[in-house]
């Protein structure tokens, strides 16, 4: 199997005193062990959308919790005044717990703006706002994300999940030169 | 009635559920991060062909729970019609998914990386994050009819087995040989256009 010795990624990061990544299959199994487990447990597959829309609902409610009322979308995850209590949203916040366990163990904890040499930081993070903004608004549409449509609903052969998951490298690969700038 | 899903023969308590949440959450962002995608470096370099563990990660990963999951019900112990499957709605998924891409290119994260990137103290995990919850909350506010348009056209849960008539069986193994097939095709990409360029 490859490693990823050869990449400017890993080098950089063999020079920072971070421990070396999972070859990216042993990875994908482990993930593709918790979403089993995931769904044999619950009956569900993972997701992370849900609990950002939770938390936009809950932060909304504390303005005014006559606009949560006033958007379907909204009353969905009002969830009777208790919005936080989603499901999704405690799998973020173990997400980050378990995040920040293998970052510290695998000494990859810095503070830092990831982008390519031709950005500025500020230029990234502007980029990086917008494109949380988009990457949002197609997930709400998809019903879904890389987590809940791709990696679940692939697993489970849903039609939709494999259409979302394509649709997403058209665009990736097919933007990417215009973006190159940001990266490269 | 199968041993599982759990959810399906014993009551969770509202705490229960959320604690186990937590607990699959630690799996799946540790696996996140062990994987290297807390950076968006490393996960747009998929697209720039230099670095193809996004690709190497979601296929494994699917393989292995289609893999499980059909083995569990296979076994008699998992009952498949209790999983959710979200219904199909091919132009939804298909805008959604291109919209998405964009937002995954530009943007440098997926909502589920941008957590671990947090975790590990990047500031642009943080932006996107802040990006992807005034997202979610325009869609809202302002085009709250999409969740209805979603609803009403959507085709119903649509699996490929139940589509072309192909156990689920057969589509495991179809993925199997693809995977070991790609793994060959992946490493070819990277040894082509990997990049040995340093980045700061």
């Amino acid at each position: 199997m490859t490693t990823n010795t050869l990449t400017s990624a890993a080098r950089m990061q063999a020079s920072a005193g971070a421990r070396p990544l999972w070859n990216p299959y042993l990875a994908g199994v482990l993930l593709g062990a918790v979403l089993l487990l995931t769904y044999l447990v619950t009956g569900r597959g993972l997701g992370a959308t849900a609990g950002f829309a939770a938390f936009a609902t809950w932060l909304t409610g504390l303005a005014s919790p006559e606009q949560v009322q006033a958007s379907v979308v909204h009353a969905k995850y009002w969830n009777e005044g208790a919005p936080l209590l989603n499901w999704t949203l405690f799998l973020l916040f173990g997400a980050f717990i378990g995040a920040a366990l293998s970052g510290w163990q695998g000494r990859r904890l810095a503070w830092s703006v990831e982008r390519g040499p031709r950005v500025t930081d500020s230029q990234r993070l502007a980029l990086a706002f917008i494109g949380g903004f988009i990457a949002a608004y197609g997930a709400k549409i998809a019903k879904g994300c890389t987590s809940g449509q791709a990696l679940t609903g692939s697993s489970m052969l849903n039609a939709g999940s494999l259409i979302f998951l394509a649709a997403v490298f058209v665009a990736g690969f097919g933007l990417a030169h215009l973006v190159r700038k940001e990266w490269t | 009635m199968t041993t599982f899903p759990l959810t399906a023969s014993i009551d969770f308590t509202l705490a229960a559920e959320l604690a186990t949440a937590l607990v699959l959450g630690a799996g799946f962002g540790f696996a996140l991060e062990r994987a290297g995608f807390g950076s968006a470096r490393k996960l747009t370099a998929v697209f720039y062909l230099r670095d193809m563990a996004v690709v190497k990660v979601m296929f494994s990963g699917v393989v292995t729970t289609l893999a499980g999951l059909w083995l569990f019900a296979t076994a008699g112990l998992l009952d498949l019609t209790e999983l959710y499957v979200e219904p199909t709605n091919v132009l939804a998924q298909a805008i959604g998914g291109l919209l998405f891409g964009a937002g995954f290119l530009v943007g440098g994260y997926c909502p589920g990386t941008s957590i671990a990137a947090m975790a590990t103290g990047r500031k642009d995990g943080l932006v996107f994050a802040l990006g992807m919850l005034a997202g979610v909350w325009a869609y809202a506010e302002f085009t709250p009819g999409l969740d209805t348009w979603y609803r009403e056209t959507a085709a119903g849960e649509i699996t490929l087995p139940a589509l072309t008539g192909i156990g689920m069986g057969w589509w495991v193994l179809l993925f199997i040989a693809a995977l070991l097939a790609g793994a060959r095709g992946l490493s070819w990409v990277e040894r082509r256009f990997g990049d040995a360029r340093p980045q700061p």
